[in-house]
């Protein structure tokens, strides 16, 4: 655990990419395989199974420092991470441990059919045990998530550092279905004994946001030009007659998907896409609204897929009779998906992505602002030539989005952030004009520097008319120009509106807190 | 009976007729320390101690400043007045306004620990104690300044050996001197930006001991200073300033860094957590040690801080202030 604890608290301790690599080299470097495994498996999100709530250990820390509940509530909603949060409230005891990172895990692990004494006992007698970077990591394995600022491609250069594999391969071995709990180091990586793993996905290609004119991506017709759609990015696997959904965030998603499961009788197998799960009307998208009930629902009703079917939109083909074609250029590759797809009937839940036909930049440009009434995000530009990539590799792929909706909104409630934010007024309720009467319609806490977060927290202090809790409201005298991807109506919101992403673009300093908008510019959106 | 009131410019006497930190322009101000939410500019007369008069002076500029000495006693239309050390940065004091036996506290900024540069903190038994309490939290605990200064010189040490330049950055009243008087100056020469070592010119006038520094202006060639450590407010980070060290590590020191995600946010290599205001345990301590019976607590964390006194069955409330904390820049 020392070691393990040390590489966390390290990787904190700086920002340059390089600098972590290193760090992470060094630990592969003095780790036994089972620790190493179990560093991957942290860094990429899978956690040991979460066998304590956190409310017992919330419950447990105020009797281990004889605070009450509330205030270490108060605590953890200032510092905004509980296992941070725990490790600062314990006393340093001094003790000491030699035991490694896999030996706590597995100890956490066989209190499963303990007794919540006995469970209570052992995190006690851990938090006397361990010191403060210590302790911070061992409640991170119960509570989950590390966030560190690692990510899988600097995981990953780390590895290719210690073994001398490839990177682009050793991506692919870490994708999908593993856990320490059932794989070795050595069959994970070493081996790659997951060959065989019918599930696995491969790693997503990735897309920068468009930075410069298009006009400097050379000629209009080297890009495939397609619809951002609006949904869930998937790879749909056929391998061996089944059938494998997975997110770009690497979750299993193949049951929440039933309806899916007809395509698999046209398929061939061996066969794997890339495309964007999208709720359907039978004529185009429905508003992401509608595919939000579907997702974080495990079991699915029938009545919910009624209400909101999916379809694949498919852009990508990256294996095709087993063999793995991410090599091939896009060109190739489409037009092998298209030839795969064109001969499934209409009324099966699957369409291909098609290219926007358009000659000159200009036109595309244009028909680029038409983007929502296709219920799309924007456009997509992809290199007729270009691989298909593991993560994100910029010149080849890009994301040509439309500008966000905005609004004028008054300042009229502020609330201090947590975490990175405790010490200022982040969070912020927008209000706009109903006649004399100001509806709050958006809750944002994105988009404004430091430096005005920080005059704004003084303002906040000076002008507050009262206090609820932990909100202030404030005298609506700041207007900020809201940004937002979309409207839809809610009969849960006082303004009769719901945006999504609501985010700050500006603060107006040159208007009034009569200037901002009124509550019928913002339905006007909604048509 | 109450010596002291809360009013929209700030702490007021109205007996004796004079403010405590006022933040809006008053005839008379009494001032804890120099730091610019306690030490505002526009008032007709300023009183502050003799250790903390230059720095004031020199920041407000063209005004009347009266001084007083610790532990003296001054009488202002009946009403006794003293300062007494609060150990946040030279000079820094808590002043005690009493009428017939009623003794008021206000704390201004304090720290417990001795710093070796402040006169050290002592509380003072008083009836009504009006305290800060930046850091409210049990969260905040601070480990003695001397592991810190520790950490630093090894930070320092390991820039030396990757040839980067570190870059330590403090509030430049107190803090930064704090650092510079704690750090190892046997490693190598300590640099500082010029809003630092006015801060330092004026201590040594005033003979406290600094450790040698050397400004970094236009002319100074840094490849005469190899293994140096740099001190900047935070506020030259983003400036261009910062470019002429080349490849450098920057390292926070302030209370906040007790949280990981305000060092992310900052994006700081290295956090170091020290600071000039008193810790969850100081904070208790010191109110114990007042034995006040009634506590207003000002700026920090008064919600969660509050509500903790009256749950140990102290009479505590809540005072709005326009105090920022020392450290809200970081």
């Amino acid at each position: 655990m020392k070691n393990f604890a040390n590489l966390v608290y390290s990787l904190d301790q700086t920002t340059k990419t390089n600098k972590k690599i290193e760090l992470v080299v060094d630990f592969f470097k003095s780790a036994c395989n089972s620790d190493k495994l179990w560093c991957i498996a942290l860094f990429s999100g899978r956690r040991p199974k979460r066998l304590i709530s956190t409310r017992y250990l919330r419950e447990w820390a105020c009797e281990v420092t004889n605070l009450p509940t509330w205030l270490v509530e108060d605590t953890y909603s200032v510092i905004g991470d509980l296992a941070e949060t725990i490790s600062l409230l314990t006393p340093e005891k001094n003790g000491y441990s030699e035991k490694s990172l896999t030996a706590w895990i597995s100890e956490l692990r066989q209190l499963e059919k303990q007794s919540l004494e006995k469970k209570r006992h052992f995190v006690v007698n851990a938090w006397s045990t361990l010191n403060r970077k210590e302790r911070f990591v061992f409640n991170k394995l119960i509570t989950g998530g590390f966030r560190l600022g690692v990510s899988q491609k600097l995981t990953v250069r780390a590895l290719s550092k210690i073994t001398k594999i490839d990177e682009f391969e050793l991506s692919l071995r870490l994708m999908g279905n593993w856990h320490p709990d059932t794989i070795s180091w050595n069959s994970l990586i070493i081996n790659d004994e997951r060959k065989s793993d019918i599930s696995r996905p491969y790693p997503f290609c990735l897309a920068s946001g468009l930075d410069k004119d298009t006009l400097e991506l050379g000629k209009r017709s080297d890009w495939v030009a397609e619809w951002k759609w609006d949904g869930i990015r998937g790879q749909f696997i056929k391998r061996a007659k089944e059938l494998f959904i997975w997110s770009r965030g690497e979750e299993n998603l193949t049951e929440r998907f039933p309806e899916l499961e007809a395509l698999l009788e046209f398929i061939p197998d061996g066969s794997v896409l890339d495309g964007e799960i999208v709720a359907w009307d039978g004529e185009q998208p429905l508003d992401f609204n509608i595919l939000q009930k579907r997702i974080g629902r495990k079991k699915v009703s029938k009545s919910l897929i009624e209400t909101a079917p999916v379809i694949l939109i498919a852009y990508d083909l990256l294996e095709l009779k087993g063999m793995d074609i991410r090599n091939q250029k896009l060109e190739a590759r489409r037009s092998k998906l298209t030839e795969l797809i064109n001969p499934i009937p209409n009324n099966l839940p699957i369409k291909l992505s098609k290219e926007i036909e358009c000659k000159t930049w200009a036109d595309l440009a244009h028909i680029r602002e038409t983007s929502r009434s296709q219920s799309a995000e924007g456009i997509m530009l992809k290199n007729r030539n270009s691989d298909y990539y593991s993560g994100r590799k910029r010149g080849d792929w890009w994301k040509w989005k439309l500008d966000p909706l905005t609004i004028d909104g008054v300042l009229i409630y502020a609330q201090a952030g947590h975490g990175r934010r405790a010490n200022l007024y982040t969070d912020y309720t927008f209000a706009v004009w109903d006649g004399n009467q100001l509806v709050p319609f958006a809750k944002a806490y994105s988009g404004l520097k430091d430096e005005e977060f920080r005059r704004i927290t003084s303002w906040v202090k000076k002008n507050t008319i009262q206090k609820f809790g932990p909100v202030r409201q404030v005298h609506p005298e700041l207007v900020f120009e809201i940004a937002f991807e979309g409207i839809h109506e809610s009969t849960r919101h006082k303004s009769g509106v719901a945006l999504r992403f609501p985010r700050m673009l500006r603060w107006r300093h040159d208007k009034l807190s009569k200037d901002a908008n009124k509550l019928k510019d913002l339905k006007a959106f909604l048509t | 009976m109450s010596v002291l009131e809360f009013r929209p410019q700030g702490i007021y006497c109205r007996q004796g007729d004079f403010f405590i930190d006022p933040w809006r322009p008053v005839e008379r101000a009494l001032i804890t320390h120099g730091h610019s939410d306690h030490a505002r500019y526009g008032s007709k007369k300023y009183l502050c101690t003799d250790i903390a008069a230059p720095v004031i002076r020199h920041r407000l500029g063209d005004v009347k400043i009266e001084t007083i000495s610790y532990e003296e006693e001054i009488n202002l239309n009946g009403v006794k007045i003293s300062f007494h050390p609060a150990g946040h940065v030279p000079g820094s004091a808590q002043i005690l306004a009493e009428i017939k036996g009623e003794r008021w506290v206000v704390s201004g900024d304090y720290k417990v620990e001795d710093d070796g540069l402040s006169t050290p903190f002592k509380p003072i038994k008083c009836h009504s104690f009006i305290s800060e309490c930046t850091f409210g939290l049990p969260a905040f605990n601070w480990l003695p300044q001397e592991e810190i200064f520790r950490e630093i010189n090894n930070w320092w040490l390991q820039c030396i050996s990757e040839g980067i330049t570190p870059i330590l950055a403090a509030y430049g009243l107190g803090k930064a001197q704090r650092l510079i008087s704690g750090i190892d100056s046997n490693i190598g020469s300590i640099l500082t930006h010029g809003a630092i070592e006015k801060t330092n010119q004026i201590m040594r006038q005033q003979k406290i001991t600094i450790p040698e520094t050397t400004l970094v202006s236009s002319k100074l060639n840094l490849n005469d200073f190899k293994n140096a450590i740099v001190l900047a407010p935070p506020s030259a980070l983003s400036s261009s300033w910062i470019k002429k060290f080349g490849k450098i590590s920057v390292g926070y020191a302030s209370g906040w860094m007790a949280i990981r995600g305000i060092k992310r946010r900052r994006a700081a290599d290295k956090g170091f957590v020290i600071s000039d205001h008193a810790d969850w345990a100081g904070l208790n301590l010191s109110i114990k040690e007042t034995e006040a019976e009634k506590i207003f607590v000002t700026h920090g964390y008064t919600d969660s801080f509050s509500k903790w006194l009256r749950f140990k069955g102290l009479d505590a409330s809540i005072v709005n202030t326009e105090f920022a904390t020392a450290e809200q820049d970081i």
